[in-house]
């Protein structure tokens, strides 16, 4: 392993015992992936603020007690329980109380409390070439695809290790080498689909990316001029959630693929799949675990967190109300901010629509009422959700699941 | 190619080979030790003090989480013995060494039929440390 003087010095303990700790942490991990080096890292975005267990607390209060400090731009992911609105969450007390105490003891380190798997969003935007040592999957595929900003799949404990000592290991997506497609996902009979039709391919395309391509990286061709930031951001989400995706190229519409040569490197590179219609159709379809017609109790949006853009589409759908069923979407507490000082928030609220903060309903309980199915337009939630809250789901466009609100039961557009 | 030893400590158990890769995240539950993945061939079996022989790591970065919290509860296998490095075990076994100095050493042995070799054994004992890994038949 090749150490730099900054490495050096942190070994010997003249950035106190927390950070030789981190490091020694950080050096073991890439000795095991095979890193010969260590680089500095502009940010960390960390996962570890959600309880899976004593061991999640005790490794984040050990480093509290040796006085530890991030030394990057470090933001938290979410947690187990709403901070700002607690009274939204109704598991078990002890548990509760565990998870908040494990996102109170990150904020100690000098973790910035966002608690949001969007922090790309509004609040800590990487830049192009940056590198990462962030966790959440969503957050990494985003990183790399979206803005060209390069990093590995960082998780649990990893992750703060990282952002302890601002260094991460030199290895996979850090070197560019390592970036370029290994398959191509070929997307035909989409060219003129309007913003609606284009959030639901965006989960089909990814759905299809992760479970045809496993980890390796496509370049997903044929992609709408009408697709949206957000719209990758939810098609990153459905891939790395049905795949061990870290990143994709969309040809035309990613910053590493202005063209189909550029996103392979112009190497010779297997088509893994070809999306029409009908495909897209029967890989939407395979998300609802319920038929059209069905009985719903709520709607859930915002798996990965609302952004202000997708509360501008769905305002004016709110002309809707009143909602048979409660309407669920999470957001980042700072973009909760924003709603509240421009009057959007109160309009939600008048509508029935519930905002959670600091979570996600997918992780948590926060859903009163999941007798009947949970419609939603995430393809994350729909693929988690079932096994996570054990609840029936249906999968449905934007305007779909507004309109199933009003209905009470699974209606289309 | 030789032996390199990712976590290092000493253990001593019975072999158990798993025949497909394991998720620790969602597929092994840390309060019992037995694997809860109903799609894994071995779904029941109890892992718990073995020295547990898997090809490779599989899944969620969650798994580290898991791993460590099965370590600190004492159901965890005593070693995990792979063909090839994985991060995600190797973290896992090396926080719960921090947190709590308890060792759940974690090999690389690199060369395939070695392995399976040495699944085969009934018993193991294995010290894993930075300059060597000894692996030791067990009667």
């Amino acid at each position: 392993m090749e150490l730099s003087a900054t490495d050096r010095e942190i070994i010997n303990g003249d950035h106190g015992r927390a950070a030789s700790d981190a490091l020694q942490l950080v050096l073991r991990f890439a000795e095991a992936v095979g890193a010969p080096r260590l680089l500095s890292c502009a940010s960390a975005h960390v996962d570890g603020c959600l309880y899976h267990g004593q061991a999640s607390l005790d490794f984040v209060e050990r480093f509290v007690a040796l006085e530890g400090r991030v030394k990057v731009p470090t933001t938290l992911n979410v947690g187990s329980v709403d901070l700002i609105h607690p009274e939204l969450f109704i598991g078990d007390a002890a548990l509760g109380a565990a998870g908040k105490r494990l996102m109170q003891a990150h904020i100690e380190l000098g973790c910035t409390p966002s608690f949001t798997c969007a922090p790309y969003q509004t609040l800590l935007r990487p830049r192009f070439g940056d590198q990462l040592a962030w966790a959440e999957s969503n957050a990494i595929v985003f990183a790399n695809s979206v803005i060209g900003a390069r990093t590995n799949r960082y998780g649990d404990f990893i992750d703060l290790a990282c952002a302890l000592t601002g260094r991460v290991p030199d290895y996979g997506l850090h070197r560019s080498e390592n970036r370029r497609a290994k398959a191509i996902v070929e997307v035909h009979g989409f060219d003129e689909a309007g913003p609606d039709q284009a959030g639901g391919l965006a989960v089909a395309a990814g759905l299809f990316t992760g479970k045809h391509c496993g980890d390796a990286i496509a370049a997903i061709t044929g992609l709408p001029r009408s697709t949206s930031e957000d719209d990758l951001k939810a098609l990153g989400a459905a891939a790395a959630s049905s795949g061990s995706v870290a990143m994709f190229h969309a040809v035309g519409l990613t910053p590493e693929a202005p063209d189909l040569e550029t996103a392979t490197g112009r190497m010779d590179v297997p088509v893994a799949g070809r999306l029409g219609p009908l495909e897209v159709a029967e890989t939407l379809s395979s998300l609802s675990t319920v038929k059209d017609g069905a009985a719903l109790t709520a709607v859930a949006l915002g798996t990965p967190h609302f952004s202000l853009s997708e509360f501008g589409r769905l305002m004016p759908m709110l002309d809707l109300a009143p909602f048979a069923v409660p309407i669920y979407v999470n957001t980042g507490r700072h973009e909760w901010e924003r709603l509240q000082a421009d009057g959007r928030a109160a309009r939600l609220e008048e509508a029935g629509v519930t905002v959670v903060v600091d979570t996600c309903t997918y992780v948590t309980a926060i859903i009163r009422d999941l007798s009947g199915a949970v419609m939603t337009n995430s393809g994350k939630w729909a693929y988690y959700a079932p096994g996570n809250l054990g609840v029936d789901v249906a999968f449905g466009t934007l305007a779909d699941t507004l309109l199933s609100a009003k209905a009470g039961r699974v209606v289309r557009a | 190619m030789s032996m390199r030893g990712l976590v290092h400590g000493k253990a001593e158990g019975a072999c158990l080979k798993l025949d497909d890769p394991l998720s620790f995240w969602g597929g092994f539950d840390s309060a019992s030790g037995n694997v809860i993945d109903r799609f894994h061939p071995q779904h029941g079996a109890r892992l718990s003090g073995t020295m547990l022989f898997m090809e490779r790591g599989r899944g969620s970065s969650s798994g580290a989480s898991v791993l460590a919290e099965a370590i600190r509860l004492g159901t965890a296998p005593a070693a995990i013995i792979l063909i090839d490095e994985d991060a995600i075990i190797a973290t896992g076994a090396l926080v719960a060494q921090m947190l709590y100095g308890i060792d759940c050493p974690v090999i690389a042995v690199k060369d395939r039929l070695e392995w399976q070799r040495l699944s085969a054994l009934p018993r193991l004992a294995a010290q894993s440390g930075a300059e060597a890994v000894v692996l030791t038949p067990q009667p």
